[in-house]
């Protein structure tokens, strides 16, 4: 009797284990896709940027500077090292564009342009895209820490080797203090 | 309550709910089967099951060919359609919602819905689609024209909810629901005319006739009466549990729950009816298609029978939310 109430224990047991384990690799893996798009979002950028440049190019002839500071960034970008890195030299690409735009602006020749008209709302939506990638991963990475840390699974998180993921935060503060250009409150 | 609060509240009220619907299916069943049938001695709700059966079928065809129905009578057409006869002066608002869509479905996590547009001058939108996989999202071309870029990702962010909440199968579970309970009522009343039913069990009458069991045939006889009016009543009730409930996941996509609130607001101000969008497609859009009827006149009838929360109501729980998130009551 002893016996099978013990098996049966075991047996709760093991199917708890087994069912926390595959929710937690289930989780993990949904986050490292998570990751994967924010990189395709970025990649999409450094693809996009060329294209944008040479079409602002003829009428911001006089604006070579901006310019070139975006191609330059985005040629970092490129060849960035490591998460940490990358999210520096993102950010400085950001900071970039973002100058780009805040001077396409002043330019009331340009404004009315229809071309460049496209070009914000490219801009735009690319900037939109990272940042929503960045917080579908961070919403994610936060449901797989919390499934973690939550009792009873800590017991069991921790020795079967699930660390908490890193959440994306903004580089450094120089990045918190860019210029947001908003060119949606038209 | 803040966006997550929000969001718990509504999808345990659609369980409440839809708890409430299945009882009152399986009591206006129970009464069938004593009454109608000679089976009170079966464990299971023969008359609930048979109803629901035959509701699930039209539901089920629905759930399937319900978005190419709902595209087709709305006359939606693909976006990349539109955009290749579009005046010059339309397009930019044709790339921007494109990029909106896409913006919330990587938010949402979800592949991009296939984008439509309905040439309709009056804002509204819809979703359709039976899951993430298969979902479509329309918007007409008077929400393009009228929104500006934050509000329209409000809508759409809204929109994505709706495929992101399933709100396609719960609805077609409703809807079986509906089928089945107006089945039940329309099977006693033939019952009745035809002179079966409680008369024939008069006969053989041992447990429990008499007054008890007239009193209880009485109530039954009143429920299944108005049966088909209180399952559209409870259907309606599940349906703006949803529509909150797209409100709030919408806002956690954006995380600007006033861009939506300003984008109900200027739908709100909008007179016309989308002509476009009938009764049937209703549930899935941002509005009431039908207008103001329903949601302008405050009172017990509207409030039982109308497919949306009134706007002020919406408009409130997104500044609540939009307050709770520090955002604040300062931005406009």
């Amino acid at each position: 009797m002893a016996a099978i109430v013990l098996l049966v224990v075991l047996g709760l047991l093991a199917v708890w284990v087994i069912a926390g384990y595959n929710r937690l690799i289930n989780l993990r893996n949904q986050v490292a896709n998570a990751w994967k798009q924010i990189d395709v979002q970025l990649k999409r950028r450094h693809d996009l940027i060329p294209n944008l440049v040479n079409t602002v190019r003829g009428v911001m002839d006089f604006e070579r500077d901006t310019l070139t500071a975006v191609m330059e960034a985005r040629a970092k970008a490129l060849t960035a090292a490591g998460p940490e890195d990358a999210a520096r030299k993102e950010g400085e690409l950001s900071a970039a564009l973002g100058r780009l735009l805040a001077v396409a602006e002043s330019y009331p020749v340009l404004k009315s342009n229809e071309n460049v008209k496209l070009l914000q709302e490219e801009l735009t939506t690319t900037e939109n895209r990272i940042g929503f990638a960045r917080q579908f991963y961070n919403d994610l990475a936060t449901r797989f820490n919390t499934a973690q840390q939550v009792f009873p699974t800590n017991l069991m998180a921790g020795s079967l080797g699930f660390k908490p993921a890193e959440l994306f935060e903004i580089a450094s503060d120089a990045d918190r203090e860019v210029p947001v250009v908003d060119l949606s409150r038209k | 309550m803040n966006i997550y609060e929000q969001q718990a509240a509504n999808r345990r009220r659609t369980w409440i709910i839809m708890i409430g619907f299945v009882g009152f299916l399986v009591l206006l069943g129970l009464g069938f089967d004593r009454f109608f049938l000679d089976v009170s001695g079966s464990p299971a709700p023969i008359g609930s099951l048979l109803a629901l059966a035959v509701g699930s079928v039209s539901a089920l065809l629905g759930y399937f060919n319900g978005d190419r129905a709902v595209l087709a009578a709305t006359r939606a057409r693909p976006l990349s359609d539109v955009l290749r006869v579009a005046p010059e002066d339309e397009r930019f608002r044709l790339w921007q919602l494109d990029d909106v869509v896409e913006e919330m479905a990587i938010a949402a996590g979800l592949p991009k819905p296939a984008v439509y547009v309905v040439d309709d001058p009056d804002p509204n939108a819809f979703a359709t689609g039976r899951d993430p996989a298969h979902a479509s999202i329309a918007a007409t071309k008077g929400l393009l024209a009228a929104l500006d870029r934050d509000e329209l990702q409000g809508v759409i962010a809204h929109e994505m909810s709706h495929i992101r909440n399933l709100d396609v199968r719960v609805l077609t579970i409703v809807a079986a629901l509906v089928g089945g309970v107006a089945l039940l009522s329309d099977w006693a009343g033939r019952g009745m005319s035809w002179g079966v039913g409680p008369r024939r069990r008069s006969s053989r009458d041992e447990d429990g006739g008499g007054l008890g069991g007239a009193v209880l045939f009485a109530i039954w006889l009143i429920a299944i009466v108005l049966a088909p009016v209180i399952a559209q009543a409870l259907a309606m009730m599940v349906s703006r549990r949803r529509e909150f409930l797209a409100d709030a996941s919408g806002a956690e996509l954006t995380r600007n729950p006033l861009g939506l609130a300003r984008a109900l607001e200027k739908i709100d101000a909008a007179v016309e009816p989308t002509r476009a969008i009938n009764r049937g497609s209703a549930h899935l859009c941002i509005a009431d298609p039908l207008g103001r009827r329903a949601n302008l006149h405050e009172g017990v009838w509207s409030d039982l029978f109308a497919s949306h929360p009134p706007m002020a109501a919406r408009i409130a729980a997104l500044r609540q939310m939009a307050y709770d998130q520090g955002s604040g009551a300062s931005r406009r």
